[in-house]
C-alpha cells in the first residue's frame, strides 16, 4: 500500500514493489499519464511530484509515498483549463495529442534555468508529430488558430479540449473490468523452425489463463499490410507460423491476469528451435540456390515492376546520346515510425437482447473496417457481429495500416470471455511491427546540352523482409510518382521487393516515394553539377505541366488529372524564401554553407480503389451528428470534415457531434491512409451535407420555413421525421500535389557536422481548408524527415536482429535537433477535391532528404549517397576524398 | 518500467541498517537505468535514498558529495570555488533532461559506469576519492580514477556500496573547462573532456568516446599540438568505445580536436 496527495486528493493504493509510479498512477484511473517507451526518453508519462517534473516511468511509485503528484487530470482547476493548456490549443501544438500532457506537464514543471533555454530542456520529451514549431510557439504565446469559421479558418479540432486535458482516449485507456493481459514470446532466431513447445512451467504458473500457439489457431494466410482489396498484399503470413522467418517473430502469446504473470509465463515456455541459415542480404537471396523463404516465390521475388515507355530499347541507347549522364546508386535505410503509442488494443465480448455475443476491439488502427473484414474471415464470424473501433489514435503514419494485435485479443476473449489487452513495448514496436522498407535505387539519367532529359530509368531492389506486407504498393508507387515528375522521352523502371530473413517492412509515410524521390532529387542535382545548370532551372526545364502525359514507365490509362497545378508557384515561392533568408554567424571552425532543393509530385489517393461513407443527421436541438468512419491519429481529418459540414450547412462548429474511426458508423470506409482523409472521406462528408443541406430546403419550403436549423429540426421532430444526408466517395477521380522543400546547411568539414540555417517548404494543397493544421503537417513531415534524413536509423546486426530497439538507441529528432520551417502554400483550387483542396499529408516528407542531401553535397564538397546523413559519415567521406586527392 | 521481479523494497534508516547481502539483491539509487531496462535477476531492490544522506557537505579535506546527491542538487550547488563551476555544465552533459536530473544520482551515474557518463568525466577530472562501504560494513577508498574499468564495469565488489565521493581542496582551487561533441545538439556524448589547471599542472580527462575514463597529466600546460598528440596516444583503438552515438574513428577525432580547444581555451 502506498498512500499520495493525487491531483490534490489522499488516495492510498497496493502497489507491487517494482511497480513504477506510472503503473501506479494509470491503475487509479490517471490515464492521461501515457506510456511512450517505458525507459525514461520520451516524456509522455511525465508528472509533478511535489511540483518538480519528472517521468514517471522511471520513477519507483514507492517513492512517492507521501508526496503530492500532480497529472494532467489535475492541471485544471475547477474545469477551467490552465492558461499553459490554452495556450496549446490556441497555437495547435498537438496533432495526435499522445504526447500532450507530459509535454504539458514537463513545462509546468519548468525553473527559470530550464525557461530560458526550453529547447535543451525539452531534450526528453518526443513529439513525433508537429516538429515541435507550434509547441514553441505555446511557449511564446504566438497563437495559431482564430475564431473565424468555415472553410480557410484555423479551427482548432473538436477533441483539442480532451487532448489538453488528458481525457481523449487513446486504445489502452479506461480498460472494462476483469481485463486479462497478453505477453508474446518471439522468435530470437531470424531463421529457424520449431520442434516442439513445452508449455508445462508456463501452465503451473497460477494466473495463466490461457497459452496460444501455431497449435492452437486457425491456419489461415493473410497479410498484416491492410488494402481495401485484400489480395493487393500477398496472403504469407500466419497468426503463428512453425516457421521462422524474422528474430521477432511471434512464437506464443499468453494470456494472464497480470502483464508480469503473462511475462513470467511467456519466458517460461521452453521452446526447442532447428536453427536454420538466415538470408540477411537482399542481393545474395536473389542467387540460384539460395533457400526459399515463401513457397509462392520463386528467387525470394515479393513483387515486380518492370516497364519502360519510348523509343529506346535500353537506357545505355539514349545515354550513348547525352551530352550530360548521371549514373549512381542511392542507399535508404530502415526507419522506425515512433508514433509515440504503440500498437495496442483491448477485446471484450458485448452481449445483446438476444443473448447473443460481439466482439468488439478498441485498437490503435488506422483502418478499424479493413481490421474487421480480416478478422471476420479469420475468426469465421459474420461481419456484424465484430465492432472495431478507435477513440483516438496516439500515431500512425503508416505503421498501423496493419493487423498487428488484434487477431491475438481477438482470439484469447473468444475463448476466454473476458476482455484481453495487448499492448506493445516499445521494443515490440522496433522488432514486432514493421519498419520503411530499405532499398538500393540506382538511377541513369541522360539530359542534352541544354539540360532536356532524354531518359530516366530506375533500378529498384526494395526489401521486404519477412513477410510481403504492403511490398507490391510500396515499390509500385514509388516507382510511379518520382518518374511522372518529369518530361522525358524514354522511361526505364525495373524493381524488385525481395524477401530476406529480416523484420518486416511496411507502409511508412511517403509509401515508398522517400526513398526513390531521394533517389531521383540527387541525381537531378548531380545532373545540376555536371551540367553546370542551376538546379531550380533544370526543374523548370524538366518538369511536368499540365497538359502533359503523366507517365512513369507505362502508357496504361489512369485515373489521374490535373486537378490543379501548382508546381511552378511552387518554385518561385520556395527559392524566393531561400534568398531571402538570413544566415547566422556560423562561428569558429571550418563551416561551408550549402544550397540544396528537391520537388515532388503525390497523387492526392491512393489508386484501386478507396471508399468513404458519411451521414449527417439533424438532430431535434438544431445540432448535426456526422457519421463518419475514417480514424483520428492526428492528421487532423475530423476538424476539416467538421468544416465541411458546418460551411455547407452554415452551422457553429460546435453544434456538430462527430463519430469517427468506428465501424459502427458508417458502411464501409477504406482507412485513413494514403491522406485519403481530406480528398475521400472529406468529399462523402461534403457530399452528406450537401444532401442533408437539400432535405432540410425541401422540408422548409414544405412548411413555410425560414432557413434556420433550430425551426427545420423543432418543426421535423414535431413531426416525427429525421432529416439527414448521406455522401459516398469512391476516391476517383485523382488529383495531383506539389512539395518543394529549400535548404541552406552549413558543414563543418573538420567535423562532419552540419546546422541547419534555412528550411523552406511550399506546397500546392490546392484550397486549405485549415492553415493551422496544413501548416502543422507539413511541419512535421518536415520534421519526421530530417530525422530520417540525417538522424535515424534501425541497424541490423549479424544474427538479423534490431541492435538499437529504444529510444535511447534510435534518435528520434527533439526540439533542439530542428530548425523552424517555413511554410508556404501555392494558390489552386483542385476540380476533384471536396471546395478545391487537396491532399498534405504523406507528401511533405517526401522532397526533404534529398534537398538536405543536395544541401549538403554542396556545404561539405562531398556527396552523400547513403542515409542516414550522420555526421560521423560526413567526417569519414570527406577524410576519404581528401585521401584520395592527396595520394 | 514495472520490475516484475522485484518482491521486496529494502529501506534502510542508516548505514548501520543495510541489509545483509544476498543474490537479486540491488542497490538502488535514482532507478533513473534500473526502471529504463528488464532487470530479470533483480529481487530486492535497497533504496539508498531512505539512508538520509546530506546531499554535498564541506569537510577539511574538501567537498564531500553523497552517492545520494541527486544531479538536479549537484548543479545547483553554490559555486564557492572556481573547479565547482563545471558541476552544473556536466550535469546538462546527461542526455537526460532536468526530469532525469531530479531523480538520478551521482552515484547511480557512477556505478552504472556508461562511457558517456558525466559524472564519470567530472570525478576523474577533480581526483575525486570514492569512499566504498563493504557489504559487512567495511570501508574503503579508491581514487575515481580507478574505479571505471571498462564499458559497464567498475571495481565495486558484490554488495559493495558507493557511499560518497570526496572532491579534495585543491581539485576544488583548479580551473576547468568542458567540451562535448555529440551527433546531434544536446545529444548522446560521443566525447566529452574535461580539462583542469591549477597546482601540479594541467589535467585533461577523455570520456564517453573511450570504454573508460582515460586521465592524461602534464607537469605545465602544453601546447594544443601536444595535448592533441598525447589525446591522440591514448585513445588507442582498442580503447574506444563503439555504440550508435557516433562511429568510433569519429569520436576519437572529436576527442583530439576537444582536447586541444581545452588546452587554447585554459591558455586564455
Ligand atoms: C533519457 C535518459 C538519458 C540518459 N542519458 C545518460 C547519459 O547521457 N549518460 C549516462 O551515463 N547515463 C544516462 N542515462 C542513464 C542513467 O539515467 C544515468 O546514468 C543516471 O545518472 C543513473 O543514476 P540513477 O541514480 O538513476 O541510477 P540507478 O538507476 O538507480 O542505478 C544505476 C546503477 O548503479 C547502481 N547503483 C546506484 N547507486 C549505487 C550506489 N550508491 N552504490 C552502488 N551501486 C549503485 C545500481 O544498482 C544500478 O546498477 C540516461 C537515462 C535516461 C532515462
Ligand atoms: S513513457 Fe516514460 S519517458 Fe517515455
Ligand atoms: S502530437 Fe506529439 S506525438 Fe503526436
Amino acid at each position: 500500500m502506498i498512500s499520495i496527495v493525487l491531483n490534490g486528493r489522499a488516495v492510498t493504493a497496493p502497489a507491487t514493489p517494482g511497480q513504477c509510479l506510472r503503473t501506479f498512477l494509470r491503475a487509479q484511473g490517471c490515464n492521461g499519464v501515457k506510456r511512450g517507451c517505458d525507459a525514461g526518453d520520451c516524456g509522455a508519462c511525465t508528472v509533478l511530484v511535489d511540483g518538480a517534473a519528472v517521468q514517471s516511468c522511471v520513477m519507483p511509485a514507492f517513492r512517492a509515498e507521501g508526496h503530492a503528484v500532480t497529472t494532467i487530470e489535475g492541471l485544471a482547476e475547477g474545469g477551467e483549463l490552465c492558461p499553459l493548456q490554452q495556450q496549446f490549443i490556441d497555437s495547435g501544438a498537438f496533432q495526435c495529442g499522445y504526447c500532450t500532457p507530459g509535454m504539458i506537464l514537463t513545462i509546468a514543471g519548468f525553473d527559470a534555468v530550464q525557461a530560458a533555454d526550453p529547447a535543451r530542456a525539452l531534450k526528453s520529451n518526443i513529439c513525433r508529430c508537429t516538429g515541435y514549431a507550434p509547441i514553441a510557439d505555446a511557449l511564446d504565446g504566438i497563437a495559431r488558430c482564430d475564431d473565424r469559421v468555415g472553410i480557410g479558418a484555423s479551427t482548432p479540432p473538436p477533441a483539442a479540449c480532451g487532448v489538453v486535458s488528458g481525457t481523449v482516449r487513446y486504445a489502452m485507456d479506461a480498460p472494462p473490468d476483469g481485463l486479462l493481459h497478453a505477453r508474446l514470446r518471439r522468435s530470437p532466431h531470424a531463421s529457424a523452425r520449431i520442434l516442439h513447445i513445452d508449455r508445462a512451467a508456463a501452465l503451473a504458473i497460477d494466473g495463466v489463463r490461457l497459452i496460444l500457439t501455431h497449435e492452437d489457431v486457425p491456419h489461415f494466410p493473410y497479410s498484416t499490410g491492410r488494402h481495401e482489396n485484400f489480395r493487393d498484399d500477398p496472403e504469407d503470413t500466419l497468426i503463428f507460423d512453425p516457421l521462422i522467418r524474422f528474430a521477432g517473430q511471434r512464437v506464443a502469446a499468453v494470456i494472464a491476469d497480470t502483464a508480469a504473470i503473462a511475462e513470467a509465463a511467456c519466458a517460461a515456455l521452453d521452446i526447442t528451435y532447428e536453427v536454420l541459415p538466415a538470408l540477411l542480404d537482399p542481393t545474395a537471396v536473389q542467387d540460384e540456390g539460395a533457400p526459399q523463404l515463401h513457397a509462392h516465390a520463386p528467387r525470394n521475388v515479393a513483387a515486380r515492376v518492370q516497364g519502360q515507355v519510348g523509343p529506346h530499347a535500353t537506357i545505355d541507347e539514349v545515354l550513348a546520346g547525352a551530352a550530360h549522364v548521371v549514373d549512381r546508386t542511392y542507399t535508404t535505410q530502415r526507419l522506425h515510425h515512433a508514433s509515440l503509442e504503440t500498437h495496442a488494443g483491448i477485446a471484450w465480448l458485448e452481449r445483446d437482447a438476444a443473448g447473443e455475443d460481439s466482439l468488439v476491439i478498441r485498437s490503435s488502427t488506422q483502418v478499424p473496417f479493413l481490421t474487421r473484414d480480416t478478422l471476420a474471415r479469420m475468426l469465421q464470424m459474420p461481419r456484424e457481429r465484430i465492432r472495431v473501433f478507435c477513440d483516438r489514435v496516439g500515431g500512425g503514419f503508416g505503421g498501423k495500416q496493419e493487423l498487428i494485435v488484434e487477431d491475438i485479443i481477438a482470439l484469447a476473449t473468444l475463448r476466454l470471455g473476458r476482455p484481453v489487452a495487448l499492448e506493445y513495448t516499445r521494443e515490440e514496436a522496433f522488432t514486432g511491427a514493421s519498419t520503411r522498407h530499405p532499398m538500393q535505387i540506382r538511377v541513369r539519367m541522360g539530359a542534352d546540352a541544354q539540360g532536356r532529359l532524354l531518359g530516366l530509368a530506375m533500378d529498384v531492389l526494395a526489401e521486404t523482409g519477412a513477410y510481403g506486407n504492403h511490398a507490391p504498393g510500396v515499390l509500385h508507387h514509388g516507382c510511379n510518382e518520382s518518374m511522372i515528375v518529369y518530361n522525358c522521352p524514354s522511361k526505364f523502371v525495373d524493381g524488385v521487393s525481395v524477401y530476406a530473413n529480416t523484420p518486416p517492412s511496411g507502409a511508412f509515410r511517403g509509401y515508398g516515394l522517400s526513398q526513390t524521390i531521394f533517389a531521383v532529387e540527387s541525381a537531378m542535382d548531380e545532373l545540376a553539377i555536371a551540367s553546370g545548370i542551376d538546379p531550380w532551372r533544370l526543374r523548370e526545364i524538366n518538369m511536368i505541366r499540365p497538359g502533359d502525359p503523366m507517365i512513369s514507365h507505362h502508357d496504361t490509362p489512369h485515373d489521374v488529372t490535373f486537378g490543379s497545378y501548382g508546381l511552378d508557384q511552387c518554385l518561385v515561392l520556395a527559392r524566393d524564401a531561400l534568398d531571402r533568408a538570413q544566415t547566422p554567424e556560423l562561428g569558429d571552425g571550418d563551416w561551408h554553407l550549402g544550397d540544396g532543393m528537391a520537388i515532388a509530385l503525390i497523387d492526392t489517393a491512393p489508386p484501386r480503389g478507396h471508399y468513404a461513407h458519411a451521414a449527417v443527421t439533424l438532430r431535434e436541438d438544431g445540432g448535426v451528428d456526422l457519421d463518419v468512419g475514417t480514424a483520428e491519429f492526428g492528421n487532423g481529418s475530423v476538424t476539416t470534415h467538421v468544416q465541411l459540414v458546418a460551411t455547407t450547412l452554415g452551422i457553429e462548429p460546435t453544434r456538430i457531434r462527430v463519430r469517427h474511426g468506428d465501424t459502427e458508423a458508417v458502411a464501409h470506409d477504406t482507412g485513413a491512409y494514403g491522406s485519403a482523409g481530406i480528398v475521400i472521406a472529406g468529399l462523402a462528408c461534403h457530399r452528406a451535407a450537401l444532401a442533408l443541406k437539400a432535405e432540410m430546403e425541401a422540408f422548409a419550403a414544405d412548411h413555410q420555413l425560414g432557413t434556420d436549423p433550430g425551426a427545420i429540426a423543432a418543426r421535423a421532430a414535431s413531426r416525427g421525421r429525421t432529416l439527414s444526408g448521406s455522401g459516398y466517395s469512391d476516391g476517383s477521380p485523382r488529383s495531383v500535389a506539389f512539395n518543394v522543400q529549400a535548404f541552406r546547411v552549413a558543414v563543418n568539414r573538420d567535423s562532419g557536422e552540419w546546422r541547419i540555417v534555412a528550411s523552406i517548404q511550399a506546397a500546392d494543397a490546392g484550397v486549405v481548408l485549415n492553415p493551422m493544421q496544413c501548416r502543422g503537417q507539413i511541419e512535421g513531415g518536415v520534421a519526421q524527415a530530417i530525422g530520417g534524413a540525417l538522424m535515424e536509423e534501425v541497424r541490423i546486426d549479424g544474427a538479423g536482429r534490431i541492435a538499437n530497439p529504444s529510444f535511447r538507441s534510435y534518435h528520434v529528432p527533439r526540439m533542439a535537433d530542428l530548425p523552424r520551417t517555413e511554410v508556404l502554400f501555392a494558390d489552386t483550387y483542385d476540380t476533384t477535391g471536396p471546395l478545391g483542396a487537396k491532399s498534405m499529408s504523406e507528401s511533405p516528407f517526401n522532397p526533404v532528404a534529398p534537398a538536405l542531401a543536395n544541401a549538403i553535397a554542396r556545404a561539405a564538397g562531398v556527396r552523400p549517397r547513403s542515409l542516414p546523413m550522420r555526421a560521423d559519415r560526413i567526417w569519414a567521406a570527406i577524410r576519404e576524398q581528401s585521401g584520395e586527392m592527396s595520394r | 518500467m514495472d520490475l516484475h521481479g522485484v518482491r521486496e523494497i529494502v529501506r534502510p534508516r542508516s548505514v548501520e541498517a543495510l541489509p545483509a547481502w544476498q543474490p537479486g539483491d540491488v542497490m538502488l539509487g535514482g532507478g533513473t537505468y534500473l526502471f529504463s531496462e528488464p532487470q530479470p535477476a533483480a529481487r530486492r531492490l535497497i533504496d539508498l535514498a531512505a539512508l538520509g544522506l546530506s546531499p554535498a557537505r564541506r569537510e577539511p579535506a574538501g567537498l564531500r558529495i553523497a552517492a545520494t546527491c541527486r544531479l538536479a542538487e549537484l548543479a545547483s550547488l553554490e559555486v564557492a570555488s572556481p573547479a565547482m563551476s563545471l558541476f552544473a555544465p556536466a550535469v546538462h552533459c546527461l542526455w537526460g533532461s532536468f526530469k532525469v536530473h531530479n531523480v538520478a544520482t551521482v552515484g547511480g551515474n557512477l556505478c552504472l559506469a556508461l562511457p558517456a557518463g558525466p559524472m564519470s568525466a567530472l570525478m576523474v577530472a577533480l581526483d575525486g576519492l570514492l569512499c566504498l562501504r563493504g557489504p559487512g560494513g567495511a570501508l574503503r577508498d579508491l581514487p575515481a580514477r580507478d574505479f571505471i574499468v571498462d564499458f559497464l564495469t567498475t571495481r565495486l565488489h558484490p554488495g559493495e556500496m558507493l557511499e560518497s565521493i570526496l572532491v579534495p581542496n585543491a581539485a576544488l582551487a583548479r580551473q576547468g573547462v568542458l567540451r562535448q561533441a555529440s551527433l546531434t545538439r544536446y545529444g548522446r556524448s560521443a566525447a566529452l573532456l574535461i580539462g583542469t589547471i591549477g597546482d601540479g599542472g594541467f589535467s585533461l580527462t577523455i570520456t564517453a568516446a573511450s570504454k573508460r575514463p582515460l586521465r592524461l597529466d602534464f607537469g605545465t600546460l602544453p601546447s594544443a599540438e601536444q595535448v592533441r598528440h598525447a589525446a591522440a596516444d591514448a585513445l588507442s583503438p582498442d580503447i574506444l568505445h563503439d555504440d550508435i552515438h557516433g562511429a568510433p574513428a569519429w569520436k576519437r577525432d572529436r576527442a583530439i580536436a576537444l582536447a586541444g580547444e581545452i588546452a587554447e581555451a585554459l591558455r586564455t
